[in-house]
């Protein structure tokens, strides 16, 4: 049966979740324990958020992310994605709702053991967010930091063999090992984007979240990066969670999309079952 | 003639001051008041000024050609001068980083913290190095000790300032990423702030040593060390040749360094 079963532009300006997958197989897939029992990996439960008092930017947003399942949210801009995904990890403080990551709640947390459950989450920014002048490779090296000492992860050339090993080997599989030593800042879109992926591999994480990967990139770049990320989660078994405006590549690289709309749900549903035209109403 | 064309109106040159309000023109006759009563409280007088022209003119006389007597001397001091200032800078650079850290708003521990670290930082910048060099002689004697604290105490405020706004300008897209992986604000400030404000570090510190290059040469005069002393002894006995020399000595340093520095600024941008 399919979980869209009203014309798309009546079903995305429902006030309330339109579908939840929840409790419903299809769209478990990966995420579904040895005993049966669903395992999420992210749970947002009622979460809100506003900057300004009167206006809020998530409100009232419950979803679930199942272990290695790939997650698009979509939204036009002010929609509020980059706030939610920043609210998932707790770099911005959500005002309501909860978020649970690897089963354990954020709220109550102290810095340390944020910190520790941070480590297992690859974190992708749309500019890329690399050290400027450091060179790629320990840029890369940086993705160690939670679990190695600041002396040993901070620069390459101070980083003990076994470190710039693993750091080269997660350069070879983003396809950069030779642009290694050369600056991030003299690095073209593309590459910065393949060496920040490769920053969040080094972190061994078990949940990539990613906030409009493609963005500053040109189709092609785009395209490529979109499809390296799918591949190595796919490989590795990793869960992923990813915002993005190019409604192909949401239907295209993730199992589920979710879409958001003034702060809201407004429509979550496996992917196939979605028609790309439709979802452009969410844009009007 | 058809009268539905409406008139333009008459073209107007708009004037080319604005109408000053009664406030600023008080202000301004305040300002120039002020001024008037400061030249004649400072002496400022033309005639002095012209009379003085002949004295000028046997001075420069007398001061031609440099002595070059004591010239290994003037030597020895002008290099004392020189690691006055490099050490006062190199050990200020270092000790204004924490404290710059501290005096960033984001990356200090506590308000509390920041805002003592900033006052910490204004009040070193506010007092004149030869102040400090003055209290140094009293607390640690006569000689070049004295100067280099003074130097020290002068960049903390100079650099600790500096160091503090390249930090907070800094792009904080890295910061956050490394935020989001979980590292340490250790871990931040050396992996993604310090790398970032490094251009910036190294501008102000090499303008610090131009800087303290200029004022060690001064601080000799209150008997903090360094080439001063010998050019106030010159001045004193009217050994004006010799004089002579320290001044080009000091010229010579002057711009070597800064000529240094600006090379050394080019490399590294």
């Amino acid at each position: 049966m399919s979980r869209w079963p009203e014309p798309a532009a009546r079903m995305l300006h429902a006030p309330t979740p339109v579908t939840s997958f929840v409790g419903s197989s299809p769209v478990m897939g990966p995420g579904t324990s040895a005993t049966g029992s669903p395992v999420a990996d992210l749970v947002v439960s009622a979460l809100g958020k506003s900057f300004e008092p009167g206006t809020p930017v998530l409100s009232n947003v419950h979803f679930q992310v199942a272990t290695g399942q790939r997650v698009a949210l979509i939204g036009a801009n002010g929609a509020g994605k980059s706030t939610l995904l920043r609210c998932c990890m707790h770099l911005i403080r959500p005002d309501a709702g909860e978020v649970r990551l690897f089963g354990t709640p954020l709220g109550g947390l102290d810095a340390q053991a944020l910190r520790r459950l941070r480590a297992q989450v690859g974190f992708v920014f749309q500019k890329h967010n690399l050290v400027p002048r450091l060179s790629a490779l320990s840029n890369v090296l940086h993705g160690a930091l939670p679990r190695a000492p600041l002396a040993r992860a901070w620069l390459q050339s101070l980083a003990p063999a076994a470190l710039r090993e693993e750091a080269m080997l997660c350069l070879e599989r983003v396809g950069l090992t030779h642009i290694a030593l050369r600056r991030a800042d003299k690095l073209s879109g593309g590459q910065s984007q393949r060496v920040a992926v490769a920053r969040a591999l080094m972190q061994r994480p078990r949940l990539i979240v990613a906030d409009e990967p493609a963005a500053s990139l040109d189709p092609v770049a785009g395209d490529e990066v979109m499809s390296l990320f799918s591949g190595l989660v796919k490989d590795e078994g990793l869960t992923m969670v990813f915002t993005s405006h190019d409604l192909v590549h949401a239907v295209k690289y993730a199992d589920r999309v979710i879409a958001l709309q003034r702060g809201e749900i407004v429509l979550d549903a496996l992917s196939h079952e979605i028609d790309v035209a439709e979802l452009r109403a969410l844009y009007a | 003639m058809p009268e539905h064309t409406a008139t333009p109106a008459p073209r107007v040159l708009p004037d080319r001051f604005e109408r000053t309000s009664p406030t600023s023109f008080m202000l301004w006759l305040i300002v120039l008041g002020f001024f008037a009563w400061s030249v004649n409280k400072t002496g400022v007088s033309f005639s002095d000024l012209w009379g003085g022209i002949p004295q000028m003119t046997r001075l420069v006389g007398e001061m031609l050609p440099p002595s070059t007597a004591r010239l290994e001397a003037v030597g020895w001091a002008l290099l004392e001068t020189f690691q006055m200032a490099f050490v006062g800078t190199v050990v200020g650079v270092l000790l204004s980083v924490p404290i710059a850290v501290l005096a960033t708003p984001h990356l200090s521990p506590h308000p509390l913290v920041y805002h003592a670290a900033r006052n910490l930082i204004a009040f070193f910048r506010t007092v004149p190095d030869l102040v400090w060099a003055l209290l140094f002689v009293v607390s640690v004697g006569l000689g070049p000790f004295a100067g280099t604290l003074a130097i020290v105490i002068d960049k903390i405020g100079f650099c600790g300032r500096f160091f503090a706004e390249a930090m907070e300008e800094v792009d904080r897209g890295p910061q956050e990423a490394l935020s989001a992986m979980g590292a340490s604000r250790l871990s931040l400030i050396m992996c993604a702030v310090f790398p970032a404000a490094m251009p910036s570090f190294i501008n102000t510190s090499l303008f610090s040593l131009e800087k303290a290059t200029r004022s060690s040469v001064v601080l000799g005069l209150v008997g903090a060390g360094g080439i001063g002393i010998e050019l106030k002894v010159a001045m004193d006995l009217f050994n004006y040749d010799e004089a002579a020399t320290i001044i080009l000595a000091i010229f010579a340093l002057v711009v070597l360094v800064e000529r240094l520095s600006a090379l050394l600024r080019k490399k590294v941008m």
